[in-house]
């Protein structure tokens, strides 16, 4: 067991990276098993995350959850016109996550937890094809969510609590599609920012409506990171009045959008069946826009127009034994991405989402929780139109970046529940 | 229970062995493109500088790379071909050494600077070039496009002989790689087995008279190319025999390819940027500087009358400044010489021969780029009223004249005509560069993100040599001959964006 904590604590040391959009649904391996639902789930501590106002119906005075996810994620990426052809070397993310709760009377429950909802990391090699839109970004934020929980009757319960984030960013890009040195070198930007901080909220219902059937509701609201004073760093810069890059600081803002959460379970015999409903305020994502302290060096905004989208998931647990749970699960992930938009650091379209996991119960306190999520993407066929190559004063010239791609993503976790 | 573990664990291990994601149909995998009917496996391109691709007035590393046969080749990869070797030099300054030394008339590449006013124009590289003709790696090499050679160089024996550059019968940027002092382009070309080729040749054939204001001679009807000079046109039937023989050489064995025309070579930013009107002058100057041609307007008609010129020929040289922007005089050597006759009537000899083939520009006479940093200048700081364009005839090598421009463009048909020809012949490929160059100078080739004109600098097709092409404009010219490869031999290989293609390259000194 030693070596388990040993392994979970090392996970927790590395980087957070994900490929396919920067919201990471990695926040509790038993959760993960039945598809990632759990807002009308009572399950352990995992509902600090899912559904504070649930914490208050767990049986244990003191509950523990500990995890982590292994990112495998790749993109592929070709264009049949041109024969480019890419493939991200991403490495492996691990999103993790934190949770304690704790039963302080028979209707008021304390929980902490700490977790990371969003991140992103995808790394193409340098001069690619795309790479006047990244060559490699990373993006870290964790979440630290203190939570209250109080049953206002037994069937029905409030929660929710502060939000703090804390986050960084790293992006690398070419400055656009040609410039380069005399040597033939492309002239690149480097844009890099950590201890990015800023404060949300979170808020939630849950309904106890028989022995067998629950509902929950929960609100986590959007939260703004904004890098100001960030370093910016220029490489292969051609020695020209007309190319005034030398490192300068920059600001930008990166919105985690707001999160809407809503579902329902059924217990029957030694079955437990969830439905949750997921919609995220992507709308807020207008542009990456970057903003450079010098006048002259012109800002870039790279397009988004993000579009609200919706994850709808379905999970089914089993008690298999004193010893162990079973569970599975599936959902449908929609892409945020509106045609035209589809940009190579967040190549994200419709997914699939297949999951499964198991709990191993080591007497009456640990448990061992394993998932394991492989999400399946289509091959698409999309593009990119809005990248400025120009303007003539009045309106912008674009140049279009299209392609086929296709993501994958293989995602084995590790936890443990501690009940006391 | 066991067996669960053990398919978690299965699951898991073939979730890591599948990790990446496959397209159904791959643009890696063999057969996705189509070689069709051509085996790109060895591909050989023969032609001269732009085939080299030369750019800035020189040639240098990254702008060789950028060479349309390079970029085909890259593209040829997708459908079997083979490795693609390039004649690269030492560096990304340009210019030549002979022995250490700089060879003069070759020096570094021109870059887009900005001057203290911010106004931009070109300026040679600081620096010392490093690629020595004597010790540059010897050939053969898939892109042999040798810069400067017309289309007899290529056959021409001696042509890269390095004891030749001096006497000028050898060009050093082939001595750097001929296999021998006796070897010949096409001898070192098809001893590579060529599965496919490409020949671009003949613009030279054409360009070095046009270039230098036709200050060469006409060489139509006479194919005896040892009394050539390099600023001549070549006659039509001494191309036909020059070009027929590589043709023939490079089929000899089977091998496929494609033929490329000649384009216009006036359509390039060296004879399109400086207007053929440009001598600003107000009204009081203007009739100052007529006062000074009165007695040579008069004498025109005197001339006439003694039967020495035409009365059309009169009225062509009269000189007539006006307030505004006017054409400025210069010489034409096609006019009638009549220096010996006006110094015989009385007039002084250095006079005499301003006045002895002048006349003032018309708009079908074209001014070349260099002339652009000659009009307008007083070369003799003491005599701050000799204003060439003005008071100077701008010289006969600045001016490419209506009548000069007339055989450039009749020996351009010619040579077109037999390249044709030859192509069909063989069953070749032809590639009309001179249809595509005219969509690019006369509309703009509109590309993703842009429109690639010949304007000179912003253009994006064109180096700051006005006459070789940016890694835009070789993209451009890739994806012209592949189109024709893929029709010819029906075969799918794909095109590049040209818009990824870098145009002029930005430094200060």
């Amino acid at each position: 067991m030693k070596k388990v904590l040993l392994l979970t604590v090392l996970f927790l040391a590395t980087a957070v990276t994900y490929a396919g959009g920067y919201r990471v649904s990695l926040q509790g391996n038993k959760s993960l098993a039945m598809g990632h639902t759990g807002v009308a789930v009572i399950n352990s501590s995992e509902l600090v995350f899912f559904n504070p106002a649930g914490l208050v119906y767990l049986e244990n005075k003191l509950s523990v959850s500990v995890g982590a996810h292994g990112v495998l994620a790749n993109v592929n990426y070709q264009n049949s016109a041109t024969g480019e052809n890419a493939m991200t070397d991403s490495g492996v993310g691990t999103p993790f996550y934190a949770y304690v709760s704790y039963q302080a009377n028979d209707w008021l429950a304390f929980g902490l937890g700490i977790y990371t909802p969003y991140g992103s990391g995808v790394t193409y090699e340098d001069d690619w094809a795309g790479s006047h839109l990244v060559n490699n970004i990373d993006l870290k934020a964790i979440f630290i969510q203190p939570t209250i929980s109080i049953k206002i009757t037994d069937k029905f319960s409030v929660g929710g609590g502060p939000i703090y984030a804390t986050g960084g960013v790293t992006f690398n890009k070419n400055l656009n599609r040609t410039l380069s040195d005399l040597d033939g070198n492309r002239t690149e930007v480097t844009l890099e920012q950590s201890g990015i901080s800023n404060w949300g909220w979170t808020a939630s219902w849950m309904l106890k409506a028989s022995e067998n059937l629950t509902f929950g509701m929960n609100y986590r609201s959007e939260i703004i990171l904004s890098a100001e004073d960030g370093d910016a760093t220029f490489e292969n810069v051609p020695n020209s009045p007309a190319t005034p890059f030398a490192a300068t600081t920059f600001d930008a803002e990166l919105p985690l959008p707001a999160e809407w959460s809503t579902g329902m379970s059924y217990k029957h015999d030694k079955f437990l069946f969830a439905i949750d409903y997921n919609r995220t305020m992507w709308n807020v994502y207008e542009s990456l826009s970057v903003d450079f302290a010098p006048a002259e060096i012109q800002d870039t905004e790279l397009l988004r127009n993000y579009k609200d989208s919706s994850t709808y998931r379905f999970g089914i647990q089993y008690n298999a034994s004193e010893s162990f749970t079973l569970r599975g699960g599936y959902y449908f992930d929609e892409s945020p991405v509106q045609s035209g938009y589809f940009a190579p650091e967040t190549p994200r379209n419709d997914s699939n989402g297949y999951t499964a996991g198991l709990t191993f119960r080591v007497g009456s306190r640990l448990e061992i929780d394993a998932s394991f999520l492989y999400l399946h993407f289509k091959e698409v066929d999309a593009s990119y139109d809005y990248f400025v190559e120009g303007s003539n004063g009045l309106q912008n010239q674009y140049s279009s970046f299209r392609g086929t791609y296709k993501s994958s993503a293989f995602v084995p976790g590790l936890g443990i529940t501690y009940k006391l | 229970m066991k067996n669960t573990i053990k398919f978690m664990i299965g699951a898991l291990a073939i979730g890591l062995v599948s990790c990446e994601p496959e397209f159904e149909n791959a643009v890696i995998d063999e057969g996705f493109y189509d070689a069709g009917d051509a085996d790109f496996s060895t591909y050989v391109s023969l032609g001269a500088s732009i085939t080299g691709g030369t750019a800035d007035g020189t040639n240098y590393m990254f702008a060789q790379e950028n060479s349309y046969p390079n970029i085909m080749a890259q593209q040829f990869e997708f459908v079997g071909g083979g490795e693609f070797t390039q004649p690269l030099t030492s560096d990304n300054i340009g210019g030549l050494l002979l022995n250490g030394q700089p060879l003069p008339g070759y020096g570094t590449r021109l870059v887009l600077s900005f001057d203290e006013n911010g106004n931009p124009g070109p300026t040679p590289l600081e620096g010392t070039p490093t690629t020595d003709v004597a010790t540059s790696e010897a050939g053969p090499f898939n892109n042999m496009g040798v810069d400067g050679s017309k289309s007899f160089n290529l056959v021409t024996p001696g042509y890269g002989d390095i004891a030749g550059i001096a006497g000028g019968t050898a060009n050093p940027w082939y001595a750097r790689f001929a296999t021998s002092a006796s070897s010949t382009v096409i001898d070192d070309a098809v001893s590579l087995n060529p599965t496919f080729f490409s020949l671009w040749t003949g613009n030279n054939d054409v360009y070095s008279y046009a270039s230098q204001g036709g200050i060469g001679v006409d060489q139509l009807g006479n194919t005896d190319l040892s009394t050539y000079g390099y600023r001549d046109i070549t006659d039509p039937n001494a191309f036909a025999t020059a070009y027929s023989a590589q043709v023939d050489a490079l089929v000899a064995n089977g091998a496929k390819g494609v033929l490329v025309n000649i384009p216009d070579v006036t359509s390039l930013p060296y004879f399109t940027t400086v207007p053929a009107q440009s001598i600003p002058l107000d009204g009081a100057t203007a009739g100052a500087v007529n006062a000074q041609f009165t007695l040579y307007n008069g004498a025109l008609g005197q001339l006439v009358a003694g039967g020495f010129i035409s009365a059309e020929e009169a009225a062509s040289r009269v000189i007539n400044f006006v307030a505004g922007v006017n054409y400025p005089i210069i010489t034409d050597d096609d006019l009638t010489d009549v220096t010996a006759i006006l110094q015989g009537a009385g007039l002084d000899a250095e006079t005499a021969a301003l006045l002895g083939q002048l006349r003032q520009a018309k708009d079908d006479d074209i001014i070349i780029l260099p002339a652009s940093g000659v009009l307008g200048t007083t070369p003799d700081p003491s005599n701050p009223t000799g204003v060439v364009g003005v008071s100077i005839p701008l010289q006969d090598v600045y001016v490419l004249t209506s009548t000069e421009k007339a055989r450039v463009d009749t020996a351009t048909q010619s040579f077109n005509t037999i390249i044709e020809g030859l192509a069909a012949a063989n069953d070749l490929g032809y590639v009309d560069a001179k249809a595509a160059l005219a969509e690019v100078a006369s509309t703009g080739h509109i590309f993703n993100g842009g429109r690639m004109t010949n304007a000179y600098v912003t253009g994006g097709g064109f180096s700051l040599d006005g006459v070789h092409l940016t890694p835009r404009g070789y993209a451009f010219c890739a994806n012209m001959i592949i189109d024709v490869v893929n029709t010819t031999y029906n075969a799918t290989v794909p095109k590049v964006d040209i818009g990824t293609y870098g145009t002029v390259n930005l430094h200060n000194n």
